[in-house]
């Protein structure tokens, strides 16, 4: 990393911890699952939204984080419509027979 | 076996029952233990407490929805009792902060559509290694919510965690899949 970016980053954080409305990237972090949820308190999700904005790293992370979530969920669910196409007769029979008893 | 009850099956209701359930149960369970030998016995069992609560169950428009269930209580019930194997820890795949607490996030130059990953084989199978990746504490409870789709609170019953655990480990699951996906996502695989 250039020294030039580390003078930034440490500007930048010292602006998100201290100036008013603002949180760090790691508050952010605890929000996350809520605001996504819509459960975030008004307060607390206007210095997410506006952490959002300032922060590009955030904004960059949030982008990916709820594409992996939408992937994962995609991947999984075309699986399931996958699987009938070989229904295994052994383990269907066995089920069968254990219901005998 | 067959008795008076309305709701009892006979033989080639149960048949149906099973062949017509059996596969989305076995994919479910599957994903929960990650392993197929492991799945089939869950579904094994969720079958048969399924067929020992037929006669008292009454309302069939939600047929799939009591299989469901039962088959993750299968699931979680096997779960339990395996022996944890040697994980990796989940702190490696995590967000990074510098000491001035700012994230560091390598540039994000491109992020890959869902529908390209999904629609190719590798990728899609990538995921799901991925997801196998995952410390078993972390992986029920990103499957049950995302992919299964029960609630925090539901989640937290069936773990029987506090909803602000859930919460927790529902984060650092989907933050660390992130990071094992991130080749995907940024395009770098093909
Ligand atoms: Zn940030």
């Amino acid at each position: 990393m250039k020294p030039q970016n580390n003078i930034l980053r440490k500007l930048k954080g010292f602006m998100l911890r201290t100036m008013p409305n603002m949180i760090t990237c790691r508050e952010f972090e605890g929000f996350v699952v809520d605001y996504l949820d819509n459960e975030l308190p008004e307060k607390q999700r206007s210095k997410f939204e506006l952490h959002i904005r300032m922060c590009k790293e955030c904004r960059q992370y949030l982008d990916a984080y709820q594409r992996t979530i939408e992937i994962s969920r995609r991947a999984c669910s075309s699986s399931d419509d996958a699987v009938p196409d070989d229904v295994p007769d052994d383990l269907v029979k066995a089920i069968l027979k254990a219901r005998k008893y | 076996m067959q008795n008076s009850s309305p709701n009892s099956l006979t033989d080639k209701q149960a048949e149906e029952l099973v062949r017509s359930n059996i596969g989305w149960m076995l994919a479910i369970a599957e994903r929960l233990l990650g392993e197929r030998a492991l799945a089939e016995d869950a579904v094994q069992e969720a079958f048969i407490s399924a067929f020992q609560g037929f006669e008292k169950f009454e309302n069939r428009s939600t047929l799939k929805t009591w299989l469901h269930r039962i088959t993750i209580n299968a699931a979680l019930m096997k779960l339990r009792k395996l022996k944890s194997l040697a994980e990796q820890p989940i702190d490696e795949y995590l967000p990074e902060f510098d000491k001035s607490e700012c994230r560091l996030e390598a540039e994000w130059t491109h992020l890959a559509s869902t529908d390209n990953i999904v629609a190719n084989e590798e990728s899609q199978a990538r995921v799901h290694t991925a997801i196998n990746t995952l410390p078993k504490d972390y992986r029920i409870v990103l499957l049950l919510r995302d992919i299964e789709g029960y609630s925090t609170g539901e989640v937290a019953q069936y773990l029987k965690l506090s909803e602000s655990n859930v919460k927790v480990r529902l984060h650092r699951a989907r933050a660390a899949l992130k990071k094992l996906i991130e080749p995907l996502l940024r395009d770098e695989v093909f």
